[in-house]
């Protein structure tokens, strides 16, 4: 579980703003995507971290900062100390060791063209100081066995795996640099619900074994309840809340946190029927031009003039017990029964 | 596969040749071209031919080059058993002739084909991954090559040529200068599609450089729209050659090129049409040999045709 002491991960006022330009020759920009706009969070070691958030609110556009796939507008990223946000070159490849990902579609993640070894070896072949070459087979080999694939199965190619085999194998390749962070991008959501949890337990399994960092990040909320020690909720590229798990899941102050989690579905034809649905009414306000104030203000039946005028800060608000990013927070518990 | 194999006791001694054989497209797509009729028969006639090619001495008892065994009192006579094509208008043995041209034929395709795969394909993997300005400068590069009508433009770089100069290499550098750019443009296209794809994303995100990402991921997963154009272009090079000989831009005499000699011989047709007639038939053979080859390979490696 959670062990306090210097963070593994740091993140600090992350934004990345996608730049929206017109005109062919001579580019100007009318405006940005606001996919990330100012995140802010620590990860400890042996920790996971839940993010959750439905479409296209920048769960993955903040995966991909955080592997340093795209540059952030502004912000820090540092992984045992260093930022690698702004790491370059040399620097950057070493700070890279420390923070590896698990993709979401174990179908496209692997080239096809190369075998399971090349695959999972290819980290030590870019980071040719980690292991010398003669052992290099052997270790390949060490890592398919840690998650539970059969070590003969070094020269077969990725197609000639189930997806689960594949995710194992995606697993294997991220482990081989033994980082202290893993980033997993809807791990199990390309999967079937059975092979899911064979990944999910593989997943905790590494953590205790290696003393693993984990983001997870999900719209499977059940899932990410199952292995997150904490909870992030994103809308339209911010946190609005942040916890424990038992904070978000039995105690969520935050409006979009209570909607989403009214939604979750329950596995009990009696209960379903008297539980408190919260439907939100229109779509997510496009992140290009967001409302003022409080995003969530247009959908949110709580809404006064405060919302437009005021942006709320993430912080703890009286009556809760973690930070929430709403004027009129509130615990308020719509699934009690899970 | 099946999903028992992740528990499966290590059965590597049950059957070993099966692990190692790499069930990948080419392997699927080899075994879908070892039952195709019209690769298996275009496959035969280009060996054939390439045989020739490369040993003509084995198929004419006359040497096409000595022109000792030209017999003018005998210029433009039938088919008889010592020539077998009948003669030219200088009395040469047409037989021995067609199986000297085919050297010319070959090593232009070949060769023409070598140059264009290796200078657009290059090219474009290089525009394809860097876009941005190398892709705009290389793309509109080739574009003006692209514009140029093939076989005018062809005409034109061999009379800058001259005369003189011309023979195969000038052919060759013709037909690449106009070629490179469609290989270019398909070679780019592949490889925009495959780098946005997951897996250089993960190699992007353990570190490796673009020149790994370039060669290892990549590469092997663009090549196959090439190699379909590149079989396909084969035949069409060997086609051209023999319209720029036919045209007299070309192979110069004393050089055999089926194209030249059909240009020699089309005035006296009528008269004597046998020297025309099979260098024709030879030409067409062996280009319909290539495209076919072509047509079969593209059915094996596009999945969207099956």
């Amino acid at each position: 579980m959670a062990s306090k002491g210097e963070p593994v991960l740091e993140v600090r006022d992350l934004v990345k703003h996608f730049p929206l330009t017109q005109g062919i020759v001579v580019k100007r920009q009318v405006g940005a995507i606001k996919a990330v706009d100012g995140v802010s969070f620590d990860l400890h070691r042996g920790e996971t971290l839940g993010i959750v958030g439905e479409s296209g609110c920048g769960k993955s556009t903040l995966a991909k900062l955080l592997m340093a796939l795209e540059t952030p507008t502004s912000g820090t990223v540092r992984v045992a100390g260093k930022d690698l946000a702004n790491a370059k070159g040399a620097d950057l490849k070493r700070i890279r060791r420390n923070i590896q990902m698990v993709m979401q579609d174990p179908y496209t993640s692997l080239n096809p063209r190369m075998t399971v070894g090349d695959i999972v070896g290819e980290p030590f072949e870019i980071h040719s100081e980690v292991a010398p070459k003669g052992d290099r087979r052997k270790k390949v080999q060490e890592l398919l066995d840690v998650v539970g694939l059969n070590p003969d199965h070094i020269n077969r190619y990725p197609h000639q795996f189930s997806g689960g085999q594949r995710q194992r194998i995606g697993i294997a390749r991220g482990l081989a640099l033994q980082p202290e962070v893993i980033v997993c991008d809807e791990p199990v959501s390309a999967l079937d619900v059975s092979i899911q949890a064979q990944v999910i337990n593989l997943l905790e399994r590494l953590q205790n074994e290696f003393d693993l960092a984990y983001i997870f990040i999900a719209h499977d909320l059940s899932v990410v309840r199952h292995i997150s020690d904490r909870v992030a909720v994103m809308y339209l590229g911010k946190i609005v809340e942040i916890g424990r798990d038992t904070e978000i899941y039995d105690r969520p102050t935050h409006p979009y946190t209570q909607a989403l989690l009214s939604a979750v579905p329950v596995p009990d034809p009696e209960g379903r029927e008297n539980r408190e649905r919260i439907i939100l009414q229109g779509d997510p306000p496009s992140p290009a031009n967001p409302p003022s104030g409080c995003r969530f203000r247009t959908r949110c039946w709580k809404a006064q003039e405060i919302c437009a005028e005021e942006e709320p800060l993430l912080q703890i608000r009286p009556g809760a017990d973690h930070p929430s990013a709403c004027h009129f927070a509130e615990v308020h518990d719509v699934v009690h029964a899970s | 596969m099946s999903n028992s194999t992740i528990t499966a006791s290590p059965a590597k001694d049950a059957k070993p040749e099966k692990a190692k054989k790499p069930a990948s497209l080419w392997s699927d797509a080899w075994y879908d071209l070892r039952r195709s009729k019209v690769f298996l028969f275009g496959a035969a006639l280009v060996l054939l031919l390439v045989i020739i090619a490369a040993f003509p001495w084995l198929f004419s008892p006359v040497n096409a080059f000595d022109p000792s065994t030209c017999d003018l009192t005998r210029a433009r006579d039938g088919l008889d058993g010592t020539h077998w094509f009948g003669s030219d208008n200088l009395g040469c043995d047409t037989y021995s002739r067609v199986i000297y041209g085919a050297r010319v034929s070959i090593i232009v395709g070949v060769v023409a084909t070598i140059v264009t795969s290796l200078v657009g394909g290059a090219l474009g993997l290089l525009a394809g991954f860097f876009g941005k300005w190398t892709d705009v400068l290389l793309s509109r590069i080739a574009e003006i090559f692209f514009a140029i009508p093939s076989i005018l433009g062809a005409l034109l770089i061999l009379a800058v040529v001259g005369r003189d100069n011309a023979g195969i290499g000038s052919v060759v550098l013709a037909l690449s200068l106009l070629a490179w750019p469609l290989v270019l443009r398909i070679m780019r296209a592949a490889v925009i599609t495959t780098k946005n794809q997951d897996f250089v994303l993960a190699a992007k995100a353990l570190g490796a450089g673009p020149i790994r990402i370039m060669i290892r991921h990549i590469l092997p997963n663009a090549l196959t729209p090439v190699i379909v154009v590149t079989t396909m272009n084969l035949g069409v090079f060997i086609a051209a050659e023999a319209a720029l000989s036919f045209l007299g831009v070309g192979i110069q005499s004393p050089d055999i090129s089926w194209g030249l000699m059909i240009a020699d011989s089309r005035n006296r047709f009528l008269e004597a049409p046998a020297p025309l007639l099979f260098p024709a038939l030879f030409l067409s053979i062996t280009v319909l040999a290539f495209v076919m080859l072509g047509d079969a390979v593209r059915d094996a490696l596009d999945p969207k045709l099956r």
